[in-house]
């Protein structure tokens, strides 16, 4: 029987996680890959086919709704993990806490006293442009002046070994669910490599989700409630894990009632009052009272209920305008301005399409870069350039003339590599990496991530809805 | 908890009792046409009245066909009862209210799904023997009744789950009663000919009852099955045994000890307070028949004033606000 064999495997020039640019296996990944050698194809492939039946039977699956009728999908999970060794990972955690601390203190100044744009760190106009930014939540001041409790930043790594912040997601960044299970499903798969190596634990997240909600209210004991706009949404999944895990209600908008400011939920007993709610709902359909106004997802009168403290929300409606994409070029400055730090994870390149410089150069130069929408997700609304057609740019150059302050391009970037399978081989594909930050009263990063992998040959989008999969990021101990 | 939650839960089991009972009442069918005269219309049809779906079946179809009522019962995703519907619709329940139910539970129904919808794109209502396929949702389900009762705590959501599949399964007593209570009158006494005895037989095993039947009477006869179906006090299928339990999940969840403290409990205890004070003459003495229409009447009002008393009431406060 044939057994797994990299010796045919090339990593054609990109940065690969797993092997150097001699071919020669990293440290972090030497007894995983003596493992993987001892096994058959046809073991491997048994493994990956019983790793999809156990994300079936978990019901790790989302609705897909481009043809009529609703699919079912899972988010294919590799079975080939990521693996990154501590001295990264630390350097990497403490980045991102700089970050998380800095982007906090900025949306705060925002709807507070607004000093960085009257100290003209950041273009006031390009600040109060953004979609994310909401006038209805000037003035308020959250508990622990924080907004956004739970980030999930994107991270790439380059060709130079370096990790980067490719994207600020500040306002209800999904797939810590998968890094939850993909963990469970992998310790079934790969036990033996587990005993081996020390990789450190992702299980307490819930744990400290919950710690992290209730150290947000006064009221004790405190009522949380998860709030998810349904079964049909794609997350749904993750919403109904979280709070079973955490010992949570889930509840809809329609479950929730506002009375007299406070906020309760239908029960078979009468109403319960809700302290604290970690929402999945976007800001824009938690209260068709303040926002859209044909918003069946949320509660009417929600907003008015947070804005008098009677509960929390989580995150805090209007931390959006801290993940805008135009607004992002400007965090090692903002860095630089609350903390008086240089920044620790640099950010890629970016050119700002509402500065006319900057915008010029992207239309000379369109087809060497990555355009993106400032308000967009999902890897939806985005360009790249040297993968389009001729056409394609030209349609890009009409859509930023006419709105500059949508866009913003950056250099097209390599992402890193994995090796990962394919129908009959084993080839490197790119990955991103997502860790996912819990700010309270304190900061609490889990040792672990989303990696987001690109399941398409050549592919550089990793997002699921289009052919993105999933692998289980294993962080080691130094020990 | 939650009122959506409540009804979710109720519905969820209603529907898992629902699949099963079909499925139960197909394989014996399927036997029992086995070695019955091969009128079709007459060996199929009752099974489509029993369920409630003639309505449904005759605007669509001319004619009885096996494998048509198979397909109609068992798979038809255009069949709102269809084994195949109450799966799907059980697990988008267990889907909506996830946070209420233990992963070992969710597991489970997430299982019968993926087997029943492999069902339907293997086309298994054409096989020669599709008995495999409702042997295995009977089991399947009643595995999940196992680990429902072995993984959940009895809280309200466990009750109202309960009282969804009681309510259900007495139901479903009844219309087999009801269908087959020609039958039952044909011969009021003894059994007469090995056809008769054959279709006793099976309306016992449809209901799961063939056994402790048995074990209780021996002998066959009109008034002691229709006794032990309606009135028998221990068999966990039984019309007043399912009541009997389904009110003692709504005092637990109402904590009312005698009386009632809701429409819900008002209706659920008089109609199983009457059942108790019944005889079978008596029954017989009313109509079979109409006994148990009005019977089925009277469970969809408690099915309804469940709804009003427990799952929509906020709602209500909601709007008049």
């Amino acid at each position: 029987m044939a057994k797994v064999d990299f010796t045919k495997y090339e990593t054609t020039g990109y940065y690969d996680e797993m092997f150097n640019e001699n071919n020669g296996v990293r440290p972090s990944y030497e007894k995983f890959k003596k493992r993987l050698e001892k096994l058959s194809r046809n073991k491997l492939k048994f493994l990956q086919h019983a790793t999809d039946r156990a994300q079936l039977s978990l019901g790790m699956t989302f609705n897909v709704y481009s043809d009529n009728q609703g699919v079912e999908r899972i988010l294919h999970l590799d079975i080939i993990p990521r693996i990154i060794n501590s001295t990264d990972w630390d350097r990497l955690a403490k980045g991102l806490e700089q970050r998380i601390v800095a982007l906090n203190l900025f949306i705060n100044d925002i709807y507070g006293e607004q000093r960085a744009l009257k100290d003209n760190i950041i273009p006031k106009e390009l600040v109060l442009s953004s979609a994310g930014y909401l006038k209805e939540c000037i003035g308020l001041r959250p508990p622990e002046n924080v907004w956004s409790h739970i980030s999930g930043t994107d991270l790439i790594r380059g060709d130079d070994g370096n990790f980067y912040v490719l994207e600020d997601n500040l306002r209800c960044p999904s797939g810590v669910s998968y890094m939850l299970e993909n963990r469970e499903i992998l310790k079934r798969t790969f036990p033996e490599v587990f005993e081996k190596l020390k990789v450190r634990p992702v299980h307490d997240y819930t744990h400290h989700l919950r710690d992290m909600l209730e150290s947000l209210t006064r009221e004790s004991p405190a009522f949380i409630a998860v709030l998810t706009p349904g079964i049909y949404n794609s997350a749904y999944f993750e919403h109904a894990y979280l709070a079973q895990q955490m010992g949570a209600e889930l509840v809809e908008g329609r479950d929730l009632v506002v009375k007299n400011n406070f906020v309760y939920m239908n029960t078979t007993k009468g109403l319960q009052r809700v302290d604290v709610i970690y929402r999945r709902v976007d800001d824009d359909f938690i209260d068709p009272l303040i926002f859209n106004k044909d918003s069946m997802l949320g509660t009417p009168g929600l907003f008015e209920a947070y804005r008098r403290g009677n509960v929390v929300l989580v995150n805090a409606p209007g931390a959006g305008v801290a993940d805008d994409k135009a607004v992002y070029a400007y965090i090692p400055r903002l860095i630089k301005y609350y903390l008086g730090e240089e920044v620790l994870l640099p950010n890629i390149k970016t050119y700002i399409c509402a500065e006319k410089d900057d915008c010029n150069y992207v239309l000379e130069n369109i087809h060497t870069l990555v355009v993106k929408q400032t308000d967009g997700s999902g890897g939806y609304g985005m360009l790249i350039g040297p993968k389009s057609t001729k056409k394609e740019c030209e349609e890009f150059i009409t859509k930023i003339k006419n709105n500059p302050r949508n866009y913003i391009a950056q250099p097209m970037i390599n992402l890193s590599r994995v090796p990962t399978l394919t129908d009959d081989t084993i080839e490197g594909r790119h990955v991103d990496l997502r860790p996912y930050c819990l700010y309270g009263k304190d900061i609490k990063i889990v040792p672990g991530a989303l990696t987001r992998v690109a399941l398409t040959k050549g592919s550089l989008v990793v997002n699921s809805s289009q052919g993105g999969g999933s692998k289980d990021t294993w962080i080691l101990d130094s020990k | 908890m939650l009122s959506r939650v409540a009804n979710t839960m109720y519905w969820m089991n209603r529907y898992i009792e629902r699949a099963e009972n079909y499925a139960r009442f197909m394989d014996v069918n399927f036997n029992l046409s086995l070695e019955s005269p091969p009128d079709v219309e007459e060996q199929w049809k009752p099974l489509v009245v029993i369920t409630g779906d003639w309505p449904m079946y005759e605007t669509r179809y001319k004619n009885i066909d096996k494998h048509r009522v198979i397909y109609f019962l068992g798979f038809d995703p255009k069949n709102p009862n269809s084994i195949y519907s109450c799966i799907t619709n059980a697990r988008e329940n267990a889907r909506s209210v996830r946070s209420e139910i233990t992963k070992e539970v969710w597991e489970q129904i997430n299982s019968i799904y993926f087997f029943v919808k492999e069902g339907l794109e293997k086309k298994l209502w054409k096989s020669k023997d599709p008995r495999l396929f409702f042997k295995k949702v009977r089991e399947d389900c009643q595995l999940l009744y196992g680990i429902f009762d072995a993984t959940i705590s009895r809280n309200d959501g466990w009750h109202f789950g309960k009282i969804g599949q009681l309510v259900e399964r007495a139901d479903k007593t009844s219309r087999v009663m009801d269908v087959k209570y020609h039958v039952l009158l044909s011969t009021p006494q003894e059994v007469g000919s090995p056809l008769d005895l054959m279709q006793w037989a099976a309306l016992l095993k449809s209901v799961s009852a063939y056994d402790m039947y048995r074990k209780k009477y021996g002998k066959l006869t009109a008034l002691n099955i229709s006794e032990f179906l309606i009135l028998d006090k221990k068999f966990p299928r039984s019309m007043l045994c399912c009541l009997i339990h389904a009110e003692k999940s709504l005092q637990e969840i109402t904590g009312s000890t005698g009386g009632f403290s809701n429409e819900a409990e008002k209706q659920l205890g008089k109609l199983k307070s009457e059942l108790e004070f019944l005889d079978i003459s008596d029954i017989f003495e009313m109509g079979l028949h109409e006994y148990l229409d009005d019977f089925q009447i009277r469970l969809n009002g408690v099915s309804l004033s469940l709804y009003n008393s427990f799952f929509a009431a906020q709602s209500q406060v909601q709007i008049h606000q």
